[in-house]
């Protein structure tokens, strides 16, 4: 960006939620949806360290045939607990918790969630599973993988399940109580004039993630607790020795772990939805039909459970209905990334850092999701089932989709966080490496899978030693990637530029408070009179040329 | 936020608040009955392949104690719709006493549900190692007459012959017997905790026409848990009576 600075330097307005109190007890014991999400942003950030920790580990060993890192044992923990760590305590909560605490009342003109008191519950909660996972990773490990299949969880491994699985029940309270939260928030504490159809695509899919929150959770919730008092009690629900079933016990773990990839993918494409048509400069494409097609995978998503199951033991019929459900999941995804493309067609297109992470969603997304339609293939699920296809498809999924989305968000809304902006030149590079590391780290898994390499083993034959080393290479360029931005974001809350309440601009209504916002987050309630996305008919984010709000706020970069 | 009288700082209306916390509750509801569900889609596989263990297991359960706490949960629901149209009708008095009668009736559930466990573990029905069905028919007390002990040995014998895992199986269903009982009974006693602090709110008279949603959620969560109950009951006690 070559165009000096348009506007006249904002200042930080004089009191707002970061100081209107002080002390750790302000924190601790805040009912501030705001600070709430900043909690959550420091306790999900340590865990996918943890995750992260984990995952470098698995890749240092990967880099030779034999591997000389860790022992077979260990290398079933390390699976395991990146898995564990990631998916139950990173990316489920991570949208959600963060960028949907802070940003679904701002978004409805709500002075707070519905229930500021159990929304400070969840947190707690969410602490205490996670000290019993921890505690479950310091003592012994856990080597079940994280989909803790019955009877070898129940009954065989010697690894700390107990403690594990006690955690991961804690923490679905905290899921669910979230749910709760958001939907009651959503159908009762919207401000005057903003009505369903005016609400941000942002909100529909949290309202679609939250029905996933309140149905889904509390299913895995009494399966694992089944599974826990099967191990401690030496009962037999899900072991075939005393007359269980274990594969009851699939269907009700993917019962719930099936939605729960919606959960992770759902708020990334609210966040994305919110990202395209700020900066395309036009109304999003087929509102309707975007924030429909959230609640159509929310609904679909629960009817696709035992695509997981192809091979182990459901019966062929079965597996034929589940195959074509699971095509049926495709068509709102396409809705969706039809719609968005179709708003970038004759934009007015800007590269800012939010921007480069849709863009990177979309694609990475598209690739995840049409790597997922040959998995629902019964035929072709035969070959490459438990393979590092399934591993690559479903990174590019959570890591390409959830993950892009959520740092993406984290860039777009940082400045309504934290009053500042992030160096725009760093973070557009960072973007750039995220996504060069993320497919150099992933798109060899798919050619390793296809070939015949199967997932969660610690040795594989030395003709697959190039792809591993290609896998491993790019996995550090990830790390860099995401080092990066940690580090700049948490410089700009200090040194960054004063953003202004509305720095890029966009039009939805968190961005017609100061940022950072005051505790009540409006002075007086908005009323909304405006149909969403609207660039042309809003003077204060209004089309004109040479209208200096249009000016991009880090015009000096 | 800051909270003037009943109305909390992030509503806008006393309205507002209620139908908030109303709704909060139904959600919450649903997601108590798929928690439940797991249990019963468990139960209902385990019963379907193993219906004859789960008929012996059955007959163990004593009808008169299980028919007994059906009318008195029944009961307390009742005492709590009267104690939820006390609140809504301003009686007070009534409000309290209806509570408190709801209480009483709740712990006299948890009471005999102790009484009914402790006779399966003393009749070594406790699933895990020391697991026997057949111990109470070899080892009876003073008071069973022989003419039960000998038709209990005769349907263990049908059973035996059509199912040769008997004790696995019946293990199967006493595992669900308690899992699922012992779910129910930690709601009540939560639902017991609950009633306890609307007693002491209700003592010092906050609930008036005006204000009264506490009782109105706490009554939709008893009810709700006696409903989990009346399902309980034949699915549980009911599979396989006879005479």
């Amino acid at each position: 960006m070559s165009a000096p600075p348009a506007s006249p330097g904002h200042q930080l307005p004089r009191e707002h939620y970061l100081n209107a109190t002080y002390g750790i007890r302000s924190w601790l014991l805040t009912t501030d949806h705001k600070r709430i999400a900043l909690l959550y942003l420091v306790s999900v950030t340590f865990f996918f360290f943890i995750g992260g920790l984990f995952a470098t580990m698995i890749r240092i060993h990967l880099l030779t045939p034999t591997g000389y890192l860790v022992t077979p044992e260990t290398y079933n923990k390390l699976f395991t607990m990146h898995g564990v760590a990631m998916i139950f305590f990173f990316l489920i909560p991570s949208i959600p918790a963060v960028l949907g605490n802070f940003l679904i009342p701002l978004m409805i003109g709500a002075k707070d969630l519905a229930f500021p008191k159990i929304n400070l519950l969840s947190w707690y909660i969410y602490l205490v599973g996670g000290g019993f996972v921890l505690y479950s990773f310091s003592t012994g490990g856990l080597d079940t993988g994280w989909t803790f299949y019955t009877p070898l969880s129940s009954v065989y491994s010697n690894s700390a399940v107990t403690p594990a699985v006690i955690g991961i029940f804690i923490n679905g309270f905290s899921s669910i109580l979230t749910g709760l939260n958001f939907i009651v928030t959503i159908h009762t504490m919207r401000s005057p004039g903003m009505t369903w159809f005016r609400m941000p695509l942002f909100v529909w899919a949290h309202y679609a993630t939250s029905i996933i929150f309140v149905l889904g959770t509390p299913v895995i919730a009494i399966t694992l607790l089944l599974a826990g008092m099967e191990r401690m009690f030496h009962l037999g629900f899900f072991n075939p020795a005393m007359g269980g079933d274990p594969i009851l016990f699939q269907h009700l773990f993917w019962f719930y772990s099936h939605p729960a990839v919606y959960i992770m993918i759902l708020p990334a494409m609210g966040v994305v939805s919110e990202i395209i048509p700020t900066f395309a400069r036009k109304p999003i494409f087929g509102y309707s039909f975007i924030a429909g097609s959230s609640i159509a995978i929310a609904v679909i998503g629960f009817f696709v459970w035992a695509h997981h199951m192809f091979l182990t033991g459901e019966s062929t019929y079965a597996a034929l209905a589940f195959s074509l459900l699971s095509y049926l999941v495709a068509v709102p995804s396409a809705v969706k990334v039809f719609n968005w493309t179709a708003t970038l067609y004759k934009g007015s297109i800007s590269y800012d850092t939010p921007m480069l992470y849709a863009l990177g969603f979309i694609g990475l997304f598209l690739i995840g999701g049409l790597t997922g339609l040959f998995l629902a293939c019964l035929g072709l699920d035969i070959h490459i089932h438990d393979t590092y296809f399934v591993v690559a498809h479903f990174h590019y999924i959570m890591v390409g989709g959830a993950v892009m989305g959520y740092v993406g968000g984290l860039h777009f809304w940082w400045p309504k966080i934290t009053g500042r902006l992030y160096p725009e030149f760093m973070a557009r590079t960072a973007a750039v490496i995220l996504f060069l590391g993320f497919n150099l780290t992933f798109f060899p898994q798919f050619i390793l899978g296809y070939l015949g390499m199967p997932r969660r083993y610690h040795t594989y034959p030395p003709e697959f030693q190039v792809f591993n080393v290609m896998s491993t290479a790019g996995a550090s360029i990830l790390a860099l990637g995401y080092l990066l931005p940690m580090i700049y974001l948490t410089w700009s809350m200090r040194y960054g530029k004063v953003a202004g309440p509305n720095p890029w601009p966009a039009t939805g209504l968190e961005w017609k408070t100061p940022s950072p916002p005051i505790t009540e987050n409006f002075p007086v309630t908005p009323e909304v009179d405006w149909e969403p996305y609207d660039f042309t008919h809003r003077p204060d984010i209004s089309l004109t040329p040479g209208t200096p709000s249009l000016a991009p706020a880090h015009g000096d970069d | 936020m800051h909270r003037t009288g009943e109305l909390y700082g992030q509503f806008q209306t006393l309205d507002q608040q209620r139908e908030s916390a109303t709704f909060g509750m139904w959600v919450f509801l649903v997601t108590e009955i798929l928690f439940f569900g797991g249990l019963f889609l468990t139960y209902t596989i385990n019963r379907h392949v193993y219906g004859v263990a789960f008929g012996v297991g059955s007959n163990t359960l004593d009808l008169k104690l299980g028919g007994f706490n059906t009318a008195v949960l029944i009961a307390s629901s009742f005492t709590m719709a009267m104690a939820v149209w006390a609140s809504q009708t301003g009686k007070k008095t009534q409000v309290t006493i209806f509570l408190i009668l709801t209480l009483i009736l709740g712990s006299t559930f948890l009471g005999v549900k102790v009484i009914e466990y402790s006779q399966k573990f003393e009749h070594h029905l406790i699933p895990g190692h020391g697991f026997d069905i057949s111990y109470h028919s070899q080892n009876p007390s003073a008071t069973d007459t022989p003419k039960l002990i000998q038709g209990e040995k005769e349907e263990l014998e049908k059973a035996l012959s059509r199912d040769p895992y008997l004790n696995s199986h019946t293990q199967l269903y006493f595992s669900l017997y308690f899992g699922m009982t012992g779910l129910h009974a930690l709601h009540m006693v939560v639902g017991a905790g609950l009633l306890i602090w609307l007693i002491k709110q209700s003592f010092r008279g906050r609930f008036t026409p005006d204000y009264n949603t506490p009782v109105e959620l706490i009554g939709l969560y008893w009810h709700f848990v006696d409903i989990v109950w009346i399902y309980l009951f034949p699915l549980l006690y009911l599979i396989d009576r006879h005479q």
